[in-house]
């Protein structure tokens, strides 16, 4: 089984803030793996050393053969590579949301206009949206502005995906069309790692399960762990529903 | 290339201190009583009376949209004119205060106008006289959040000072010119004078940093805590914006 | 002699306007590019760049335009040359613009939200592409006010011209009163030009701002 990323023992502070603490796991090509955890668990910051967002301090992140954590990395091939939608979807709001998803298949894969449109066209109807193209992001709802968002990622081809929280900052009547989008990319075999706190999502979906606590990886497993939880600090974050 | 030639400079070197000093000191006078001003304007444009903020609206936009040198032109000689000659170090210290007064009234009600209805009422609740509230509860927080601009504006005011050089008040560029039509070295001159001005706005900034360290201790206690945390301080509460048009 | 203030006068210093205008938008477009490589420089990666601009814009801000003036004049007749006071003026203004404009848009960049910066950059676009493609077209509609709040400085600078001789409105100002000495009537029309000039300018900034403040609630 290749794996697509692999996170070894890294470790991570801001300041005198030591958040992670010695994290390692690997996503393997087409699993989709959830990473549940409270506030402060480190989760998300994780994520985001994967696509380097943030440096590590220690430790070793692998993306498709790229070393991540090596200063002189190639940026550009990491991130075409990986494609990473955030939990405030961070649309460009001066463009469309054609022009949107056409942004970088123009100036980053240096396609022509037309070639551009045919994916980004074809991309928004996998999402469901191909009828907003000319509308501007402040039109859209949030759930809608989410699926453009994976839109746009989707789009530049990356082999993983990460997702930050992408549904909590939606109201819960909208969460609903973004999880759909993300269930049928993990059908059509993309590779996806998520942070979430949706669990019933999770639980449904997902290939395996991390749990982080305090910046390490406290329990990993499928579906079953979150019905039968073997730490007492899962079963409080199960119980306490964070 | 040309070379300079500072030596002929040096034995004007008191000269020079004492034209710093003077604009140090008209600078001071102008930023004290044109804070007042600019409070007193402050409070009145919002008092509910329609002929006062008229008055203000005037003051203010003619201030702001008019040239320091055609107000120090038009108070200097426009009294002259009248019979009333003032010395120049006055003259040119009431121009700034006036100058300086618009510019501070603005930035003052800005401050004003950010601080939550919700606590005026509370103050007005609990009893407080109507001075005590605007003391205590607008006008106080407000000089905390407008601090930056207003500091910046002092230093725009400071060197809006040299302008007074034209009608010969003694400030630091009168002294310039002085020193360069006597030595004849007039580039080395403003040189030197250009680094005590960066030298004076160096102090000036200085002072502001000291002051507002020990004014608003709240602040400082927030940040250092953020620091320690290894987060970015929450300063989104500042009012940094300076009032565009300048003092000049 | 001392005649009255004639229509001639009149004609005279309405004509000087002229000249106020050509100064300004001479040194507002000249160091609109200036102030653009300087805002450049600021935000850039490379250290030594960010060091060498916040070192000029600190300094041009920090003295007076007066002996920036004076500096620029007497720096060019010592080589020899005899500038026109225009160009001595231009060239101030423009080095003193391209220092103001240079931070004021260097902050409206830097208000930009950083998760903007941080899209763009997961979409593999180069630095210099988030700037142009992303970054710049958003911050335009917030550098407006100040850009055109400065505008207004600006055209005040220009008063400045005169002490070296430029004739501009306020030195014509100052000819008309050397002759007929009436400066509450001269120089009170004169702030009158200059504030049909500034006062129009400010209020579009002043309405441009409360617009821009009302959306982003």
């Amino acid at each position: 089984m290749s794996a697509i990323v692999k996170v070894g023992d890294i470790h991570k502070s801001f300041g005198s803030n030591h958040v992670l603490k010695g994290v390692s796991f690997e996503v393997n090509k087409g699993e989709m793996i959830a990473v549940i955890g409270a506030s402060g668990s480190g989760k998300s910051t994780a994520l985001r050393c994967i696509d380097r967002l943030e440096t590590i301090d220690q430790g070793q992140i692998e993306v498709c053969g790229i070393r991540v954590d090596d200063p002189k990395v190639d940026l550009h091939l990491l991130r075409r590579e990986v494609g990473i939608v955030f939990q405030s979807y961070n649309l460009f709001p001066h463009l469309t949301v054609e022009e949107n998803i056409m942004l970088a298949l123009r100036h980053v894969k240096k396609m022509s206009s037309d070639e551009a449109r045919r994916i980004a066209m074809n991309v928004l109807e996998q999402v469901g949206l191909a009828q907003k193209a000319d509308a501007y992001p402040e039109q859209l709802s949030g759930g809608q502005q989410q699926r453009v968002a994976i839109a746009r990622s989707l789009a530049m081809s990356p082999k993983v995906m990460l997702f930050d929280e992408v549904t909590s900052a939606l109201d819960p009547q909208l969460t609903g069309e973004v999880l759909r989008v993300m269930e049928d990319l993990a059908a059509d075999g993309m590779t996806m790692l998520l942070v979430t706190h949706e669990m019933a999502f999770a639980k449904r979906v997902a290939d395996r399960i991390i749990y982080m606590h305090q910046g390490k990886v406290w329990e990993v497993g499928d579906g079953s762990m979150l019905d039968a939880p073997r730490t007492p600090e899962l079963r409080a974050f199960l119980d306490n529903g964070l | 290339m040309f070379s300079l030639d500072f030596s002929p400079l040096l034995p004007y070197w008191p000269t020079f201190l004492l034209g710093a000093w003077l604009t140090l000191k008209m600078t001071c006078v102008a930023v004290f009583f044109g804070l007042i001003l600019g409070m007193l304007v402050a409070f009145a444009k919002r008092a509910k009376v329609p002929v006062l903020t008229r008055i203000c609206i005037i003051y203010i936009e003619t201030v702001r949209n008019t040239p320091f040198l055609v107000q120090i032109f038009l108070l200097y000689f426009g009294l002259a004119s009248i019979g009333l000659r003032m010395p120049t170090f006055a003259a040119a210290a009431l121009a700034m205060t006036i100058n300086i007064g618009a510019y501070a009234a603005e930035i003052i009600r800005a401050g004003l106008e950010s601080v939550p209805r919700g606590q005026v009422e509370a103050a007005e609740c609990l009893g407080l006289s109507k001075w005590r509230i605007g003391w205590h509860v607008m006008l106080q927080p407000s000089i905390e959040k407008v601090y930056p601009a207003l500091t910046s504006q002092f230093l725009l005011m400071m060197q809006a000072s040299a302008i007074a050089s034209q009608i010969s008040a003694e400030e630091l560029t009168a002294v310039a010119n002085t020193v360069q039509s006597d030595t004849f070295r007039s580039l080395e001159t403003y040189i030197v004078v250009a680094a005590l001005y960066l030298v004076l706005s160096l102090i000036i900034k200085l002072i502001a940093w000291a002051v507002g360290e020990h004014l608003f201790k709240r602040r400082r206690a927030i940040r250092l805590a953020a620091k320690r945390a290894g987060k970015t301080p929450p300063d989104s509460q500042r009012i940094d914006t300076v009032i565009p048009g300048g003092a000049a | 002699m001392s005649g009255g203030f004639t229509s001639s006068h009149l004609v005279y210093l309405v004509q000087s306007i002229g000249w106020t205008l050509v100064l300004s938008l001479l040194a507002f477009v000249l160091g609109g590019i200036g102030g653009f490589c300087v805002m450049l420089a600021r935000i850039s990666p490379r250290a030594w760049l960010s060091r060498a601009a916040i070192v000029y814009i600190e300094a041009i801000q920090g003295i007076p335009l007066l002996i920036l003036l004076f500096i620029v004049y007497f720096g060019l007749s010592v080589y020899g040359y005899q500038v026109p006071a225009l160009v001595a003026a231009g060239l101030a203004l423009m080095v003193y613009s391209s220092a103001y404009l240079g931070d004021i848009w260097r902050g409206c960049i830097e208000a930009m939200p950083k998760p903007q910066w941080e899209a763009s950059e997961c979409l593999s676009l180069t630095r210099w592409q988030t700037l142009r493609l992303v970054i710049i077209p958003q911050a335009m509609r917030l550098a407006l006010p100040p850009t055109v709040g400065f505008l207004v400085q600006l055209i005040k600078m220009t008063s400045l011209a005169s002490v070296i001789g430029f004739v501009e409105l306020t030195r014509a100002g100052q000819i008309i009163n050397n002759s007929i000495f009436q400066p509450f009537l001269i120089f009170g029309l004169v702030g009158a030009f200059y504030f049909v000039l500034c006062y129009p300018l400010s209020r579009w900034s002043q309405s441009m701002e409360n617009k821009l403040n009302v959306s982003n609630r």
